[in-house]
């Protein structure tokens, strides 16, 4: 199945604002908003950490 | 999108991370213990002990701990005070001159409650020095700053441009896939790909505001010959103040005058961020973002009155919110933590593109892109 740019950028796309959303309301307020900014910015993490599993999981065949 | 478009955007890529690769892993690396560079110097060269102060015990006065200061520092002169934001410290900075050289001069930190000096902290020239040289201007001054904020700007275009040439790769795959079961080369295109991606949003932000920290110094002379002279200008032709009036009184001014701020430091009469004639009072808020937005309170150094206080510039104040955008010490330590991981993933981002370049095959981008779009180039433009 070929791909159209919106099935491409849509998970992209939300990372990038919720990287926005984490990088100014850290800026905002304290303690609430900190909390915020690292739960946002944290998801990126989070999906590299999800990417990193997979590959394990991948290269130790099910016995 | 065409081929050819594709493959200049490619080409656009290609050469923008080859020529700051070195250069921008250089960042990346000395950049990781400057996140940490407080708790780093907190633990090297531990904040004086505070007691706990009894109530009814004698109120600082400013003046006692300036001449306590010089006292300590026979020969020098106060150049700044400074504010710690979180702890009750703070801390006057003496050299034999006003201006700079020398760049560094001595800094007695003290209580900001009773007045009580601490013993002079030794000067900052250790290693986390060497790492903060090597990140802002390679020891080469105004054009070392200027040559890594090009590299900064090489960055953003390779950003761009990554994004566009990602767009034939994932045609055909899941978002964030890897496959790692084939060959070493297709895993790490595929992690620089998905790696890259998850990261865009922050790497662009910490880069154009480095590219922005890059022009402290000439933003910085652009204010000074700029609203600071303005500001100044009825004292063009006063005759050169003898001694100096009353900082405590000074500070008291400059409350006054923004009562819901603080102050963050004091720059003397004659040093670089005042007049000949001011104290001039950096006043900041008390929300993470109007902290960094100083709003200058000058106030005659002979009479201690308040004469002008401004908003700064729109160009100061772009620099001066870059700074927390760049530096990731707004959010506590966590968000250090998150900053050191993301720039951990940078490095991986800077190496296995180095990789991929490194172990090209010698297929031409043409044939390449033709595998890519096996099921039918044409379509692209309709996506």
């Amino acid at each position: 199945m070929r791909r159209g740019l919106w099935i491409i950028f849509r998970w992209p796309l939300l990372l990038a604002l919720l990287s926005f959303l984490g990088l100014l309301s850290a800026l905002i307020g304290d303690e609430f908003y900190d909390l915020l900014s690292w739960l946002s910015l944290g998801v990126p993490l989070l999906l590299v950490g999800v990417v990193g599993i997979r590959m394990r999981r991948v290269n130790r065949p099910r016995s | 999108m065409t081929a050819l478009a594709l493959r200049n955007w490619y080409q656009v890529h290609k050469w923008t991370s080859l020529i700051a690769t070195l250069f921008l892993l250089l960042l990346c690396l000395t950049g990781l213990p400057l996140i940490f560079h407080e708790e780093i110097e907190h633990y090297f060269e531990p904040h004086p002990e505070l007691h706990p102060v009894p109530a009814g015990a004698p109120r600082i006065d400013y003046d006692k701990v300036i001449a306590s200061a010089l006292a300590a520092r026979p020969g020098e002169v106060v150049r700044f005070v400074a504010f710690d934001p979180q702890d009750p410290l703070g801390v006057v900075l003496t050299a034999v001159g006003l201006v700079p050289p020398p760049l560094d001069g001595h800094s007695q930190p003290f209580d900001r409650r009773t007045g009580e000096l601490f013993p002079p902290e030794p000067p900052d020239d250790g290693f986390m020095n060497l790492i903060l040289r090597l990140h802002t201007d390679l020891f080469l001054g105004l054009p070392g700053y200027l040559f890594l904020g090009l590299m900064g700007l090489l960055l953003v275009a390779s950003l761009v441009s990554g994004v566009v040439v990602y767009t034939p790769f994932m045609r055909k795959l899941d978002f964030a896939t890897v496959r790692s079961g084939r060959s070493q080369r297709l895993k790490w295109l595929d992690l620089h790909n998905v790696l890259g991606i998850v990261t865009l949003a922050w790497v662009l932000v910490v880069g154009i505001t480095g590219v922005i920290n890059t022009l402290a110094l000439p933003i910085q002379g652009m204010w000074q010959t700029g609203q600071l002279a303005e500001m100044t200008a009825p004292y063009k032709d006063v005759p050169p103040l003898e001694s100096l009036g009353s900082l405590h009184k000074a500070l008291e001014s400059a409350r006054n005058a923004a009562p819901d701020m603080e102050p963050s430091f004091v720059a003397f009469p004659g040093t670089q961020f005042s007049s000949q004639h001011h104290y001039a009072v950096f006043m900041r808020g008390t929300t993470p973002l109007t902290a960094r937005l100083l709003k200058p309170a000058l106030v005659d150094a002979r009479t201690s009155e308040l004469t002008d206080m401004r908003e700064m510039p729109l160009y100061v104040k772009t620099l001066l919110v870059s700074q927390p955008l760049h530096f990731g010490d707004y959010g506590g330590l966590p968000l250090k933590v998150i900053w050191a991981l993301l720039d951990v993933i940078t490095i991986v981002v800077l190496g296995s593109g180095l990789y991929l370049w490194l172990g090209r095959r010698k297929v031409p981008l043409e044939k390449h892109l033709a595998v890519l779009n096996a099921s039918g180039v044409g379509t692209e433009g309709k996506a």
